[in-house]
């Protein structure tokens, strides 16, 4: 028989690990979260007052931003799913001996630095890039029209960079289909519309769901993209949270803020994953 | 080349809908080598303007060049970033995949009290924003006085590569034959060499790809890093700290070079597992 105590010995040092550097940060965050500053001053001194409206107040100061960031993740969730699921289908049924090969090529990108690919998007579809006077000699857009500095220009790097996330959970879950489901479909007289309707895509959600939650949170919390592909005008939460934290130093609004978002996060994860009724996630 | 077998095998299609058929197939063919030129635009844009005679500024093409290439620590920092990166890559990718497989091992072969209550504490740390995860750590530090640098920022790596460790070794885990191990007994083989000579080289290819993962995951991180690492520079702090004024050609240079040492290092992986999987 096994030991009782081997699986605790295993967990232990890793547990112990998250326990002090996940759990009692995230405790730490939320005591930061209601203090005020001491004797209200800009001291960079804060005190523990309980002072809950904190987040109130950081709620109401950046709700557009708040907004702003889950606006642009469900487009950039949805723009990934609907690109990688037909790549993800294509590697995972038709890849045939390729198919390892092409795996590597949905990671391949992540090895060349995500900021040199952003930065790269900047300058493609910058004033000095190829796309923007090709568009404009098309007159598609105008002269005035620019790319970069846009929420588009937001959105569209975000799907790009989380586009890999988005495609190994959903090909992890197409391959493993049996492929005579797809053929009883067929011989009941399906087509392929109803095959896929009525049997692969119900087969792959449990890919569409972590693949939408490994886009949608990096993305909600992400300010890179904004930073660099952006404006002030697409600023997101991520944005304030650094600037409050790393110039302002202004820790309880940035705890406040920071706290907020994970919960609204974990709130919405917890109501997605419920209703779409995958919980073998980890 | 699989298709056409397939076709003869379901003889009563007829040939107008085998026809559209062929082309749906195709139609997905066509459309995977787009979704990958759109996956590859900006790599090859990285990798041409590493060829760029560009002096300090990267942003207009200017003429051919081996010079970047031949001189990749030419730009000021870009190096030091670069090694500062590696190590910390390093380390992070170490100690996570030991915590890491440790934890996949627990949870994937046992049964015990708390075992949920340890999924969820893997879980958690996936669904939080890295941005939450960087500014919490920093505030963890600074009660405690010590001061974001080196180590700061591994632990913080450790942090969010663990539960990708856990992630992919617990699927390999769970995707083991257990009659191996069982004939392995029947052997009497004893429990600890059951693991060492049977259980561990089966989730070795497992062990490997999450380390894999755990050192691109921290080669490329930018939000934690950016909040624990106070004065040192990694390499995509420096990418985006020069991102304003203009990024040198040599850092193209090195984003491209590990672009193509991880692309062989994963097709040489590729090729000795499938080579192993023959001769076995």
């Amino acid at each position: 028989m096994r030991k009782i105590s081997t699986p605790y010995l295993l967990l232990l040092p890793g547990v112990a690990f998250l326990f002090t550097f996940f759990i009692l940060p995230i405790i730490n965050l939320a005591q930061t979260s209601t203090q005020t500053p001491v004797g209200g001053g800009d001291t960079g001194e804060f005190e523990q007052t309980l002072r809950f409206s904190n987040y109130l107040d950081a709620f109401l100061e950046n709700k557009e931003q708040f907004g702003r960031s889950f606006v642009y993740a469900t487009i950039a969730t949805l723009l990934a799913l609907a690109i990688a699921y037909p790549l993800a289908y294509a590697i995972a049924l038709k890849g045939g001996k390729l198919k390892n090969f092409m795996l590597i090529l949905v990671i391949a990108p992540f090895f060349t630095s995500f900021l040199l690919r952003t930065v790269a998007w900047k300058q493609i579809l910058g004033e000095e890039g190829f796309v923007v006077p090709t568009l404009r000699t098309i007159g598609i857009i105008s002269d005035s029209t620019t790319l970069t500095s846009t929420s588009f220009a937001v959105v569209m790097g975000m799907t790009y960079n989380f586009l890999p996330f988005m495609t190994l959970p959903l090909y992890a879950s197409i391959d493993r289909i049996d492929p005579r489901t797809l053929e009883a479909s067929g011989d009941l007289y399906a087509n392929g519309f109803t095959t896929f309707r009525r049997v692969t895509l119900p087969l792959s959600m449990p890919g569409v769901v972590a693949g939408t939650l490994l886009t949608f949170i990096p993305a909600a919390g992400d300010y890179v993209n904004a930073a660099i592909l952006g404006s002030p005008n697409t600023k997101m939460i991520g944005n304030v949270i650094e600037s409050r934290y790393l110039k302002i130093v202004d820790y309880p609004t940035a705890a406040a803020l920071s706290f907020t978002l994970m919960i609204v996060i974990l709130i919405l994860v917890t109501v997605y994953v419920r209703k779409a009724g995958t919980e073998e996630l980890v | 080349m699989s298709h056409k077998v397939k076709d003869a095998t379901i003889p009563h299609i007829p040939t107008g809908a085998r026809i559209s058929r062929w082309i749906g197939r195709n139609l997905i063919r066509i459309y995977a080598v787009f979704a990958f030129t759109y996956l590859f635009i900006p790599v090859a844009y990285t990798f041409a303007f590493s060829f760029n005679d560009s002096g300090k500024s990267n942003l207009i093409w200017k003429g051919f060049t081996f010079g970047n290439w031949q001189n990749p620590c030419g730009a000021p920092e870009v190096c030091t970033a670069l090694v500062n990166s590696i190590k910390i890559g390093f380390l992070a990718t170490l100690f996570s995949t030991i915590l890491g497989t440790m934890i996949a091992f627990a949870i994937g072969r046992y049964s015990f009290k708390g075992r949920s209550t340890s999924n969820l504490m893997i879980f958690l740390p996936m669904a939080t924003p890295e941005i939450v995860l960087g500014a919490s750590l920093l505030s963890l530090f600074l009660v405690f006085k010590i001061n974001p640098g080196f180590w700061p920022t591994v632990i913080a790596h450790v942090v969010f590569c663990v539960s990708f460790v856990v992630v992919t070794v617990k699927a390999r885990i769970a995707s083991l034959d257990p009659r191996l191990e069982q004939a392995a007994m029947d052997l009497y083989a004893n429990e600890r060499e059951t693991f060492r000579r049977v259980t561990l080289p089966l989730v070795a290819p497992g062990i490997a790809a999450a380390a894999l993962l755990a050192f691109s995951l921290s080669f490329d991180d930018y939000i934690i890093t950016n909040f624990n690492s106070g004065t040192l520079k990694t390499f995509p702090e420096f990418v985006y700290a020069s991102a304003a004024r203009g990024i040198p050609a040599q850092a193209n240079v090195i984003g491209s070079a590990m672009f193509f040492l991880a692309l062989a290092i994963v097709i040489t992986g590729q090729i000795v597992g499938r080579k192993r999987k023959v001769s076995a």
